[in-house]
């Protein structure tokens, strides 16, 4: 059965014996499979992922930890369009089944429930006025847009990820960028 | 069966010499009565008539490992079976610890079973492995067949389900569970002939595809004795609504997707009265998908709610809350994490009656937390509003050793205790000290105890106080702990009582498993993957303990070394023949997989009649 349990020894002794491409003498960025992709991908430091107390600790994966059977793995994993919304200073992320909502109006009744905050008025020129947060999106490409700027049917199928924005960034891209 | 009772004649004056002064018909009438498992084995060994009579009379077994005994053995001793219970695999294969075709199929059992008990009524199967073949073979061999239930089983597709739909003409109970089934869709539900009519549990939640929703709903309407419904995730609302109809005297409901587009205010309210026309609901699950919105259709049938499986449902705390304050006879609650503290808050609030609950995570294998998941202080408040708490499941990713010490304070009749804190070897998060002292509180507190799984940063003082205070202690589960040898010595010294044992990855080596010698005969079975074992311990404690197989699972050909992944149990029916080439058996003083010289020990055992009621005993009562 493949799988085996890999403890950290045994990666880096793969290490030295893999194939890479690259001049010689030269390293890789080392990426772990068990990925922080916010982490790597975030601007700035505003989703701050909070491990819960202990050291994060840079654990390869373990076969059959934690001890959930495969049935309810797949239960979790299936169905539905799940993303992950994170909000400019708040410690927490969040995880919506986009395909649950109608629409925009739905989605961002939602998040502002989610995270007790006002988004604000969409207007396609002006971004989202009356407050301080915008709601934005990374689609498929990795562009970071303003939610409401493509149809919902097209949002759905290429939002990635959702970012409430705060501030003069916020401000900053409602204007035409 | 005819019962004469010969008249009682005045004692003879030597009462030694005396047979039993009942007849056996009526003893065995009389011991037919006796249900428990345990009380029978006891009857079984009082002398030899009552040892006859309770084999004679039984009518169901119950086999929790099914390499401890063949077929063959247990025909021998119990003619007269209508309903067998098997349990296969180690529990550690549900998490992909054993390799596929490790074993455990009941191909050979029903072979035996069509021959020695025609009249076989129910099967109950968990973890085992069972072919589209098997089930036609089942169908085809058993006209009495009423009850069929395939718990975490895997090896057939609906081509089986149809098998037993087709020919079961008695079937009472279809119940699959949790099963690595091949759902090829079709038809399966469409081969209960529509002459059909005697359904009363039917329970396909976890077949991935759809059914056909037609032959469902003709099916249902059908069978009026219907009592336990539970469908998959592809049943809409709408359709549970017409299901709901036709069978208002349901007791067990497992819904479909709980969401809909758009449900219109006539389909609303028809599902409403639907709900609110079962008045005999007293189980709940399903629920796959819950739109909030349509969360309200539930409540009138929340009153009478004991058991609420929330477990494929990701609410917020506020949706169990509103759902939980029309459920306040709830005795057992599955819930996922995304509930959080607030959502435990509210259990604590409105179901004191609570005895069961289980907390699942929505995103176990992710790192990091998406929300907070549950944490120690979900765990206290509600253990301050249900006192009568007795069962937990709960995966978490921060503890304390205070809360747990709180919780275990306010509720001290805890008899299965499983806390889970999902990242492997994580300390108390305030005092960043081991979590010994939270285990420690649980076995001091809950003298009950049956069933403990511990985790988090733990050094051998756990298991100490394992060993000094859990002497209930039945099952232990272990991953990532301990420090040395003497964690599992003291376990393995200080629980009389313990049946299953299964460890991963602990620094446990040769000395702990030979320290237990004396200890696994009176257990079900021992399981340790990735601790310190080596094929030498495992020889040698094949060599001192010839009643038992120690199996190495581990790659072909490779006879040393260390022993990866061992599985130690009792049997009396000698190494297993059809143990595949990843798995070495080690038995008696042989190293060999299992003919030749082994199975003469095993016919001289089994024919020396004393020497196998002693031996049965042990056996029959503590598996």
């Amino acid at each position: 059965m493949e799988g085996k349990v890999a403890y950290e020894n045994d990666l880096n002794n793969l290490k030295a014996t893999e194939l890479r491409l690259g001049l010689p003498g030269t390293e890789e960025s080392e990426k772990k499979t068990n990925k922080r992709p916010l982490n790597e991908t975030s601007e700035g430091s505003n989703a701050q992922q909070v491990e819960s107390g202990s050291a994060p600790p840079s654990k390869a994966k373990i076969v059959g930890w934690p001890p959930i059977r495969s049935y309810r793995k797949k239960e979790v994993e299936a169905a539905g369009v799940y993303v992950k919304v994170s909000m400019d200073g708040a410690p927490y992320l969040r995880k919506i089944d986009l395909r649950i909502y109608g629409g925009y109006s739905e989605l961002l009744k939602a998040v502002e429930n989610m995270f007790k905050l006002t988004i604000g008025e969409y207007s396609e020129k002006e971004g989202y006025k009356g407050s301080e947060f915008a709601p934005t999106y990374e689609d498929k490409d990795g562009d970071w847009m303003l939610v409401g700027d493509v149809p919902w049917e097209m949002f759905v199928t290429s939002c990635k990820r959702l970012r409430i924005m705060k501030g003069s960034e916020a401000r900053g891209l409602g204007c035409g960028v | 069966m005819e019962c004469r009772i010969r008249k009682k004649e005045s004692p003879e004056p030597n009462i030694l010499n005396q047979a039993s002064p009942f007849p056996d018909e009526v003893l065995e009438r009389v011991l037919g009565m006796v249900k428990s498992r345990k009380d029978r084995s006891s009857v079984s060994l009082v002398c030899k008539e009552w040892y006859n009579a309770e084999r004679w009379s039984r009518r169901s077994v119950f086999i929790g490992n099914c390499y401890s005994v063949s077929p063959e053995i247990l025909t021998r001793r119990f003619p007269n079976i209508r309903s067998v219970t098997l349990k296969g695999k180690p529990r550690f294969s549900d998490f992909n610890l054993v390799p596929a075709n490790w074993g455990a199929d009941i191909r050979s059992w029903l072979v035996v079973f069509a021959d020695k008990y025609p009249l076989l009524e129910e099967l109950r199967l968990k973890r085992m492995t069972v072919s589209d073949e098997s089930l036609e073979f089942l169908a085809l061999s058993f006209p009495y067949f009423k009850a069929l239930s395939l718990l975490s089983c895997d090896g057939f597709s609906t081509d089986g389900l149809a098998a037993i739909a087709t020919s079961c003409k008695n079937l009472t109970e279809l119940d699959i569970q949790e099963n690595g089934i091949d759902d090829k869709s079709g038809n399966w539900l469409s081969c209960f002939p529509e002459s059909f009519t005697s359904l009363e549990v039917l329970n396909f939640a976890n077949l991935p595809n759809d059914v056909n929703s037609d032959a469902l709903e003709k099916l249902v309407s059908r069978c009026k004795s219907l009592k336990t419904l539970k469908v998959n995730r592809s049943v809409t609302l709408e359709q549970l609504q017409r299901l709901l109809v036709r069978a208002p005297q349901l007791c067990e409901l497992g819904s479909g997707s709980f969401s809909e587009d758009d449900l219109t205010a006539q389909q609303y309210s028809e599902i409403e009265s639907a709900f609110n026309n079962c008045k005999n609901l007293h189980t709940l699950s399903g629920l796959w998908d819950p739109a909030e919105q349509y969360l309200p259709l539930l409540y009138p049938a929340c009153t009478n709610l004991t058991f609420f499986n929330l477990s494929y449902a990701p609410l917020d705390g506020d949706d169990l809350a509103k759902l939980l304050v029309h459920c306040p006879n709830l005795r057992r609650l599955w819930v996922v994490d995304t509930v959080e503290d607030k959502g435990l808050e509210a259990v604590g609030s409105h179901c004191p009656l609570l005895e069961e609950l289980r907390v699942f995570p929505a995103d176990p294998f992710e790192d990091e937390a998406i929300g907070h998941g549950v944490t120690e202080s979900g765990f206290v408040a509600l253990s301050r509003g249900c006192p009568r708490l007795h069962y937990v499941l709960y995966f978490c990713r921060q503890m304390t050793n205070a809360a747990v010490a709180t919780v275990v304070q306010n509720c001290p009749d805890f008899t299965h205790f499983r806390l889970c804190i999902m990242n492997p070897g994580q300390p108390d998060y305030l005092t960043h000290e081991p979590m010994d002292e939270a285990f420690g509180a649980v076995v001091k507190t809950c003298s009950k105890l049956q069933r403990l799984a511990v985790s988090g940063l733990l050094t051998d003082l756990t298991f100490e106080y394992i060993g000094k205070y859990a002497k209930n202690l039945e099952t232990l589960s272990v991953a990532f702990a301990g420090s040395s040898d003497w964690g599992m010595e003291c376990v393995l010294r200080g629980c009389p009582k313990l049946r299953k044992l299964e460890i991963r990855d602990c620094p446990f080596g040769n000395a702990a498993l030979l320290s237990g010698l004396e200890r696994y005969e009176s257990m079900r079975s021992l399981w340790m993957s990735d601790c310190k074992l080596t094929m030498n311990g495992c020889r040698l404690l094949a060599k001192e303990m010839p009643r038992l197989n120690v199996e190495v699972i581990k790659e072909e050909g490779c006879y040393e070394g260390p022993a990866q992944r061992v599985y130690v149990y009792r049997s009396v029916a000698g190494p297993r023949r059809d143990a595949p080439s990843f798995v070495l058996a080690h038995c008696g003083p042989h190293n060999a997989r299992g003919s030749g010289k082994g199975s003469t020990t095993w016919s001289i055992v089994c024919t020396m009649q004393p020497y196998l009621v002693c031996y049965m005993r042990g056996y029959f009562q503590n598996l």
